[in-house]
């Protein structure tokens, strides 16, 4: 087994019209025994940024705190927050430079950048950053998730479209795969409210 | 220094602090990752009659997936020079931003165009103190006050001089097209076009390359970074309805909206602090 | 020599490839890309994944192709024995059957093959059976199987299983989708799946049956 399996995860994130949607899975697991379901895998840095990490979960939140402290010690120097794609850049460096003893987790961002333009990141966990224009995806069930997003995914959804189809998405791929489920939570940022939901899905 | 000081930036270099805990994970049975992503890839270069033109296909694969279908391969290294990149994409990635990095520095020091063999010198030292473990392989062009120039260089910090190069997993079949079509003083037109052929080669026949085709000519004083030159590779089916999920589709269990807090702009007023 | 050498002896390879089945109230669709690799090599661009074994029997199976064709023969062979014997061809579940235990005398040594088997059942409804290497089988009413499969099948989950998997009664057995319905399904998810799936490409074979007949249809798909 791989250690990105231990404890299991799903993470997706999608660009709609001005806005953009990050979800992921509830289940915590130790290999196949779930430990708790109602699991936080996605974080918030500010307002507008968000962080999911993927892979190891002990991993997933020092390196969580590690970018917090990060994030902060920059709110404080330049009295502004970090714009996306800077904040890419800072995780991007932090994880390279475990290159040869890397932190086991892929990371996904998503956040609005200046004039509310949608920006998402996934990286592998040596830092290689990919940058797409549609969807990203990570976890265990990455497979399953591209395999969904690839047919169900349109550019330029509203916020409440882009809702039900990234939800679609992350259940009907968490179906199939052993290591993540539980429902799901998404979160929905437009330019004026953040939508954030927990998602029913099957229990086992 | 305290403690806290540790995880503040600058200092640069890899840290190994994982590296025994990785191991002992390792023993216990958790495999650690044996694919990161990799730009199973397809990099050409050539040397046409006023400069370069680098060439690379823009697939990024995590074993049999594609992680990116359009990711870009060919690197700024210096305003006159660019490097295409296979192997383990984030040692492509660092390696040539760190050397970029330090060829802007150099050339604010010396106020001189950057040349080729010292961007070489700096990837191939740098190659070479990591014995193989940086695994990039690297097809480096450019023009200087030497003239054009075309190298290659292996994950281990060997270095080749060539008239034409190819690297990454479709070299085999990119090299076949230049083995067979190069020849010396060919023109800009006939350079992209034999370019784009070889990519293409690489793109069709090897399966770890994929999707477009990158293209950069570089000559004397100038450069042109075509950015899918080609698209070979178009979505071959749209489904006639598509999916469209209509609100309420999904089963909630709680909704939270945060609105968030207008951003207040300050306008400088017209009596503003004098300098 | 201190250590005995084992020989590093592989009798598999792996030639990738996807198939998808889905079974309707009177038709059944099998598709599978015509692609066969090895490595990162394209060994074909144009090779049949698909056999028709009987009348109204198909089988579609990726993996490794040396075997699928032993299996193939073999099942073939078998019918053949079977028509001599009833007068009559085999049916779709009496076909299932004998590929379960076909696979499974070769239990230790298996068959390096994924199978699925579509067809129309004796009352003419469409009946789709899928199998792991070693003759574990079930009839579904969808399968997908091969390298492109795990990113088929939440796809066909969500289009054709009730929308929630939590809404009780279940939805019935066969799909509600209409012929070409469940045509253009299968060639979105394959579309998709190329999108992603080095393995799977080049050209899709689509093959539908029905009481009066068998359809075979191409379309094309990514060539990278």
């Amino acid at each position: 087994m791989s250690i990105f399996e231990y404890n299991g995860s799903a993470l997706v994130a999608m660009v709609g019209k001005n806005c953009f949607a990050i979800a992921s899975d509830r289940r915590l697991g130790v290999q196949l025994q779930t430990i708790a379901t109602d699991f936080q895998r996605i974080s918030k840095i500010h307002e507008k940024l968000y962080i999911g990490l993927a892979g190891l979960a002990t991993d997933a939140q020092t390196l969580y705190q590690r970018l917090v402290f990060r994030h902060k010690l920059y709110q404080l120097r330049e009295e502004r927050d970090m714009k996306p794609e800077t904040f890419a850049n800072l995780v991007s460096a932090i994880l390279y430079e475990k290159r040869f003893g890397p932190y086991f987790c892929q990371p996904v961002i998503a956040g609005l950048g200046d004039n509310d333009e949608p920006f998402i990141c996934t990286m592998d966990s040596i830092g290689a950053k990919e940058l797409a224009k549609d969807f990203v995806v990570g976890g265990t069930a990455s497979e399953s998730l591209y395999g969904a997003c690839e047919s169900m995914y349109k550019p330029d959804m509203e916020a409440e479209e882009l809702f039900e189809t990234i939800s679609q998405a992350l259940l009907a791929s968490v179906d199939r795969d052993c290591l993540s489920g539980w429902g799901g939570h998404v979160f929905v940022v437009t330019p004026t409210e953040v939508i954030e939901r927990t998602l029913k899905g099957r229990m086992d | 220094m305290t403690k806290a000081a540790i995880h503040v930036p600058p200092k640069g270099g890899f840290s190994f602090d994982l590296c025994r805990r990785n191991e002992m994970l390792a023993q216990n049975g958790l495999k650690p990752p044996c694919s990161f992503k990799k730009t199973g890839t397809t990099i050409v270069g050539l040397i046409f009659q006023d400069g370069v033109i680098l060439g690379a296909d823009t697939r990024a694969t995590e074993g049999p997936i594609v992680a990116d279908k359009n990711c870009e391969k060919i690197h700024y290294m210096a305003p006159n020079i660019y490097c295409c990149g296979a192997g383990t994409a984030a040692d492509t990635e660092a390696v040539t931003d760190m050397v970029s990095s330090q060829l802007q520095l150099h050339r604010y020091h010396t106020g001189r165009e950057s040349r080729v063999v010292t961007a070489l010198s700096l990837l191939k030292s740098h190659l070479f103190n990591y014995q193989g473990h940086v695994s990039a392989a690297l097809v480096l062009g450019g023009v200087d006050v030497t003239g054009p120039h075309l190298h290659t260089i292996y994950p281990h910090g060997s270095t080749d001089t060539l008239p034409f190069a190819t690297m990454g997993s479709g070299s085999l079949a990119a090299m076949a097209v230049f083995e067979s079509k190069y020849k010396e003083g060919l023109t800009r037109d006939e350079g992209i076009q034999l370019v784009s052929e070889a990519i293409c080669s690489g793109i069709f026949n090897d399966l770890g390359s994929g999707s477009n085709v990158d293209v950069c000519v570089i000559t004397k004083g100038h450069k042109e970074y075509l950015r899918n030159h080609q698209q070979p590779n178009p979505r071959t089916y749209v489904s006639s309805k598509g999916y469209s999920f209509v609100k309420g589709h999904t089963e909630v269990l709680t909704t939270k909206i945060t609105p968030l807090k207008e951003k207040v702009e300050v306008i400088e007023g017209g009596d503003a602090m004098e300098e | 020599m201190a250590s005995k050498q084992h020989a590093n002896w592989s009798p598999y390879d792996n030639n990738g490839g996807t198939c998808v089945a889905i079974a309707g109230a009177d038709y059944c669709v099998i598709a599978a890309d015509t692609r066969m690799s090895s490595g990162y090599n394209i060994l074909t661009r144009d090779y049949s994944k698909i056999c028709k074994l009987a009348d109204k029997c198909l089988l579609a199976s990726s993996g490794f192709q040396a075997d699928v064709r032993a299996l193939q023969k073999v099942l073939t062979a078998r019918h053949l024995i079977y028509q001599h014997q009833h007068n009559k061809q085999m049916s779709c579940p009496a076909m299932g059957q004998l590929l379960s235990n076909t696979l499974y005398y070769k239990r230790f040594f298996p068959y390096y093959a994924f199978n699925v088997l579509g067809g129309l059942d004796e009352k003419g409804q469409g009946c789709v059976f899928t199998y792991d290497a070693v003759g574990s089988y079930e009839r579904v009413v969808y399968s997908t199987q091969g390298s492109g499969s795990t990113l088929i099948m939440p796809v066909l989950d969500n289009k054709l299983k009730a929308p929630s998997p939590l809404i009780l009664p279940a939805k019935d057995a066969v799909t509600p989708l209409i012929e070409s319905e469940a045509v253009d399904l299968v060639k979105d998810v394959f579309a998709s799946a190329v999108e992603r799936d080095i393995y799977t490409g080049d050209r899709l074979e689509i093959v539908v049956v029905k009481p009066d007949g068998i359809r075979r249809e191409f379309i094309e798909l990514r060539k990278d």
